[in-house]
């Protein structure tokens, strides 16, 4: 009976507990802190998630399992846990000056986030399908809320309400999944999934195991918003308060992408050439349809929905090529999207008319001579994203693009350069817009402090990235390497 | 006298799934008649998950559908919760009036 009474071993998910612990503290806080307790919750959360950051930093490059081997931390859940930390970190400080002005206060907004983000990391460290359900739907349960903050205005209710409609279906067709490739391999451990499909010795997988594998691949495709399950994302980034379109657009994105790799990689590794066709198609698709679908937008967060369904379009060529350097490349891309992505909706945010909000592409028009910093920021991020030399999308795409063609994925990788030569069109009609387009009612010239900060910091990163990328691509390269010793 | 198998199982789960699919595809009326669908589906994942269970003589399937159960009900609260919330705002809840966002 010993075995029953010992204490699994906990210490490799410190930062999780953490947070689950620190959340609840939090909501107490603010619930008897009562009125004006938005402030004093903000910076609160961001403390606790930068212990939380602190806490995965302090585990060691070793990997270790915990809680009887349904939890695995290591290098490569760590280089995602500090992207995702760092996405939900500066998304709070980003929604304080918007919410503010829009008197919009609420203590649950970080609590919310903090919560989600504690799915997020659960999602990286799961290492069975039980644990990767319980993570996937921590996150998405608080994600819906986040979606429908605003409670009271329908634009945020309807993205609140699609959102959890299409979250619910896609998380039926993983647990379907999930269900199928238990029955069929006996467990719902990864190491033992690696184990049964390892020892099919190159035999044909049985029919239920690659409906199972197919249905998983449908539910995460749907939270990665890759084509064709990318329908809910333009809607729910219009619909969502701008500062939550930032943590959509970043974190969860970069948790659900994580995912993706270690379940499609760790378990179903051996069936490589079972799924490898279906992300390549998947790839395919998504960079066409965020190319082409974003050249008619008038919305810059619908413009950037799209822009995000194309990212996660190149990022997943890196995964059909199936390899270390696919991985180390996606890692390096989910690294510079963060950048790009969070100083851009800095600029999204602090576009402002007459104290109100506005996110047409056209009120941009004539920023260059209002604004001239924010425009040239601007401009660095759209070249960035449109992925001009030297800018640090540039190098993202690189990698994955290598990867590919160093797998013999040739035509992914041709295909993959068609897109994104297509998609500049939209990145540099922006450009245009800012620099040779009259305004007829400039833009408030009132930007906050921390935006400033924020946008500056991001552009400067984006822009010197090519002087010393060592760091973050030798981490991202011990992050892949891990990934593959298993 | 007919053995009920597994196979029997698995196309009544299979049957459920693919009914709470199109429910929520093809209901064009109302929002709650979506709900119900996903309900439906978790549902058929259970019937799966509890018949995979019993045939393959191991417990993590029934542990597996407990934690289904848990969560369903959670994501059944917020959805009623969003949807009310909604409804105060747009005096319906009709599939096709939800149109706010197009393209």
């Amino acid at each position: 009976m010993d075995a029953i009474t010992t204490l699994p071993v906990m210490s490799p998910a410190a930062a999780e507990i953490f947070l689950a612990a620190a959340a609840m503290v939090l909501l107490m806080f603010g619930v008897f802190r009562g009125g004006k307790a938005q402030e004093a919750t903000s910076w609160l959360a961001v403390a606790v998630l930068l212990v939380a950051g602190g806490l995965v930093m302090s585990h060691g490059g070793d990997t270790t399992l915990a809680f009887f081997g349904m939890f695995k931390a290591g290098p490569f859940a760590q280089f995602a846990k500090i992207l995702i930390l760092a996405g939900s970190i500066l998304s709070i400080i980003m929604s304080r000056s918007t919410f503010r002005q829009d008197s919009f206060e609420r203590f649950e907004y970080p609590v919310l986030i903090v919560l989600s983000t504690l799915g997020m990391l659960m999602m990286v460290s799961a290492n069975d399908l039980i644990a990767l359900y319980v993570g996937l739907e921590t996150q998405s349960l608080a994600l819906y809320v986040i979606a429908s903050i605003r409670r009271d205005t329908l634009k945020s209710t309807e993205a609140g309400l699609k959102y959890f409609v299409l979250g619910a279906l896609s998380s039926g067709m993983l647990l379907y999944g999930s269900s199928m490739v238990y029955g069929f391999a006996g467990t719902t451990e990864f190491e033992g999934l690696a184990n049964v499909f390892s020892g099919l010795d190159g035999q044909q997988p049985s029919v239920g195991l690659i409906i199972g594998l197919v249905f998983v691949i449908c539910g995460l495709a749907f939270k990665v918003s890759a084509v064709p399950f990318h329908m809910w994302t333009p809607d729910v980034y219009e619909g969502a308060p701008t500062p939550v379109t930032a943590l959509f657009a970043v974190a969860p994105k970069v948790a659900a992408l994580a995912l993706f790799l270690r379940v499609l990689l760790e378990p179903f590794g051996a069936l490589v050439g079972e799924w490898q066709q279906i992300i390549a198609l998947i790839a395919v698709l998504s960079m066409a349809i965020g190319a082409i679908a974003a050249i008619v937008q008038t919305n810059i967060k619908r413009l950037m929905a799209y822009s995000s369904i194309g990212h996660m379009g190149y990022a997943l060529v890196g995964l059909a090529a199936a390899n270390e350097a696919g991985v180390s490349g996606i890692l390096v891309y989910l690294a510079l999207y963060l950048f790009m992505n969070v100083g851009t909706f800095a600029c999204i945010l602090s576009m402002r008319r007459q104290g109100r909000p506005v996110e047409g592409i056209h009120d941009l028009a004539g920023l260059s001579k209002t604004h001239p910093g924010m425009a040239a920021m601007i401009m660095i991020f759209m070249f960035s994203m449109a992925g001009i030399p030297p800018l640090a999308g540039f190098f993202g795409k690189w990698f994955v693009f290598m990867a590919a063609v160093n797998a013999g994925l040739f035509a992914l990788a041709i295909l993959g350069v068609i897109a994104s030569v297509i998609g500049a069109f939209y990145y540099l009609r922006i450009v245009k817009i800012m620099y040779f387009d009259e305004a007829e009612e400039p833009l408030d010239t009132a930007i906050p402090g921390d935006l400033k900060i924020i946008m500056t910091v991001m552009a400067a990163v984006t822009l010197l990235f090519f002087i010393v990328p060592a760091p973050l691509v030798s981490s991202a390269k011990a992050a892949a390497s891990a990934l593959f010793a298993g | 006298m007919l053995e009920i198998g597994l196979a029997h199982y698995l196309t009544v789960a299979a049957v459920l799934f693919t009914l709470g699919m199109f429910g929520i595809f093809l209901n064009r009326k109302n929002v709650i008649i979506i709900m119900m669908s996903i309900e439906l589906m978790l549902l058929a994942v259970n019937i799966n998950l509890v018949t995979f269970s019993v045939f393959l003589n191991d417990l993590v399937g029934q542990i597996f559908a407990l934690f289904v159960l848990t969560v369903a009900a959670a994501e059944a609260a917020i959805g009623l919760a969003i949807l009310v919330v909604y409804f105060r705002n747009r005096g319906s809840i009709a599939v096709e009036d939800i149109n706010l966002m197009k393209g």
